[in-house]
């Protein structure tokens, strides 16, 4: 029976969402699913994990060194868990937390890690996207431990109907290479980018972060969408770091996706080409994003976003 | 203090990639090829810590084919020292290429090791990780500030919250993120001056390292193509669309 082991992502109080995602990816390795919660103070975690559908076990290790995260403490711990409970597969998501952690547990563990999986289709045998998604590759591993990141947009979340039973587990030795100093993390009351129904992203069409808010905003709120941005936004300053979608940014795969006043590189599409309906607004007719595009709609941006802000009134 | 810098040699990013129609791979016939994104910025960041006094020498690390040569001499044209190029025509997977730099840290002893945060071919992201863990030090990945200090450096991390600063003791591994810096151009004098830099070379082969790969490639195939769409003439026909075709809103 194979025995598999899920990272839970949280910030000691919540568990994040793509742990269910990075679950239901888990249980196509069809056998037994365990997550682990390693943080301080982390009881309300453990329950919500607990209460993720087709969990076994959740296994707690709660202690200070675990607080902030950090993948030079967690991945003894992993490695420790992996090895003691005979875990056959570990699967974390391919978010910012799983693509810093689990790379470290593999090699630990001396095993090849595949990355970015969509999907599992048996015990050693996925999916996954390579040269910024213009290439999906079958890759096949015999690796004694199967390590995985898991794209979250790829996997439905597992729900919220189970109780699973909770063990504590001894914490590993601090390390103390390494410290947390601070965190600057973007506040709003929007959807969240990655799970969201609906996505606005503006592009450098824009012109600058005041125009980007001006005409965005509006949208987005009738439409209840998250915002999002290409690279040449981010870079100019528009906006924060983690609006940007694309190869190297966040994955999306909305309901709903506008593009506005973003030319359609590559590196952009590799987030966002999975969103069911795509809209493009440019001003170029030759815009590379009208080709992915289902709706498109030419012309100046500036008159025709405040106009659909207008008419979804 | 030293900085190695590994660099990978891929794809120019503006290619249009296409897969052989056996799908037994990617046709690299007659593609452009180019130093990886993140290793130009990786490159840029080690160079400025040598300007501004913190870095005493700048060695660039490549593990390829003969070809790979070609991006250690952009790498020294923009500015880094010395090269090393550990000669293989395999392609190496991560694990494979953290324990070749493993050896090439063992030899040089640097204080800070910069990767780039993912090839763009494979998008892997795990090569820096992979390191950290074998030399046992602290990682800063994703990275889009640098400060060293006496001991330790800081590093500002591009997370998918925000961003979030650690301290690392060093000896450490940081990868970088698109925002670290601007990679500079390489001038011609410095491409000429670049050619008379020492550049070593060493089969992988020599380093008695099991590097055979533990996954086997069974397809490439192209994504699903989305179904062609329509442009639409106006505002309204457009929000029609969306509520009465696609039933999105
Ligand atoms: C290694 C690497 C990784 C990358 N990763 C990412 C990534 O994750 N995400 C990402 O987005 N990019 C990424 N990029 C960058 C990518 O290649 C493009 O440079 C970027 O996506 C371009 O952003 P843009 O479309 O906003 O800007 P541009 O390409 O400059 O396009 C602006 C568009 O706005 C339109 N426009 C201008 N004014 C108006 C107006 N008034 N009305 C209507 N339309 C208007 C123009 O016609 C144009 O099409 C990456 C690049 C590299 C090399
Ligand atoms: N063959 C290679 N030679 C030198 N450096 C490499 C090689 N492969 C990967 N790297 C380094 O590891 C980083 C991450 O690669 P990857 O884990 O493959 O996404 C790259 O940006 C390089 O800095």
């Amino acid at each position: 029976m194979m025995k598999t082991l899920v990272i839970a992502e949280h910030d000691n109080q919540q568990l994040n969402a793509v742990t269910q995602n990075a679950v239901t990816a888990a249980a196509g390795l069809q056998g037994e699913v365990d997550i682990l919660v390693a943080g301080e103070n982390v009881a309300a975690v453990a329950e919500q994990a607990a209460g993720v559908s087709g969990v076994g076990t959740v296994l707690v290790a709660d202690a200070e060194q675990y607080a902030a995260q950090l993948a030079e403490e967690l991945a003894p711990l992993v490695v420790e868990q992996v090895q003691s409970g005979g875990y056959q597969a570990l699967v974390a998501p391919s978010s910012t937390f799983g693509k810093n952690l689990t790379p470290r547990v593999a090699a630990l563990l001396d095993v090849a890690q595949v990355s970015d999986v969509i999907e599992v289709k048996g015990v050693g045998s996925y999916v996954r996207p390579i040269y910024a998604g213009n290439v999906m590759l079958t890759v096949e591993s015999a690796e004694p431990v199967q390590v995985l990141t898991v794209r979250p947009t790829a996997f439905d979340a597992a729900e919220q109907t189970g109780s699973a039973e909770i063990r504590s587990v001894e914490a590993t030795a601090a390390v103390g290479v390494s410290t947390l100093v601070g965190r600057e993390l973007s506040k709003s009351d929007r959807p969240e980018l990655g799970s969201a129904e609906v996505v606005v992203s503006g592009g450098r069409g824009l012109g600058d972060g005041d125009k980007y808010r001006e005409v965005l905003e509006p949208l987005a709120d009738r439409l209840g969408a998250a915002l999002g941005a290409s690279r040449a936004a981010v870079d100019a300053g528009f906006v924060p770091n983690d609006y940007q979608v694309g190869q190297t940014g966040k994955i999306v795969a909305p309901q709903l996706y506008l593009a506005v006043g973003i030319s359609g590189a590559i590196q952009h599409l590799a987030g966002m080409s999975d969103s069911k309906v795509i809209v493009a607004i440019n001003k170029d007719p030759d815009a590379p994003i009208f080709q992915v595009a289902d709706y498109g709609l030419e012309g100046d941006l500036f008159e025709l976003v405040p106009e659909l802000t207008q008419q979804l009134a | 203090m030293k900085v190695l810098v590994p660099v990978k040699r891929v794809i120019d990013y503006n290619v249009k990639v296409r897969v052989k129609s056996d799908g037994s791979g990617v046709d690299l016939n007659n593609v452009k090829m180019a130093i990886n994104p993140f290793d130009e910025i990786a490159i840029e960041e080690a160079v400025r810590l040598k300007e501004a006094g913190t870095a005493s020498e700048v060695v660039v690390v490549s593990i390829g084919p003969k070809q790979s040569q070609e991006v250690l001499r952009t790498a020294l044209a923009v500015g880094a020292d010395r090269a090393i190029h550990l000669e293989t025509d395999d392609e190496l997977e991560p694990l494979a290429v953290a324990k070749c730099l493993k050896q090439v840290v063992a030899d040089e002893q640097p204080e800070l090791v910069i990767c780039g945060k993912q090839a763009i071919d494979d998008d892997s992201n795990q090569t820096g990780q992979m390191l950290a863990a074998l030399l046992g030090w602290p990682q800063g990945t994703f990275a889009s500030e640098v400060a060293p200090e006496a001991g330790v450096v800081k590093v500002t991390r591009e997370i998918d919250g925000g961003l979030e600063t650690v301290q690392l003791n060093l000896p450490a591994v940081v990868t970088s993120d698109l925002r670290l810096n601007e990679p500079r151009y390489a001038s011609l004098p410095n491409i000429m001056k670049a050619k008379k830099k020492p550049l070593e070379a060493k089969a992988v082969a020599e380093l008695g390292l099991d590097v055979s790969p533990r996954l086997k490639a069974v397809n490439y195939a192209p994504p699903a193509a989305r179904q062609g769409g329509i442009k639409v003439e106006s505002v309204g026909e457009l929000v029609e669309k969306l509520r009465n075709e696609a039933r999105v809103i």
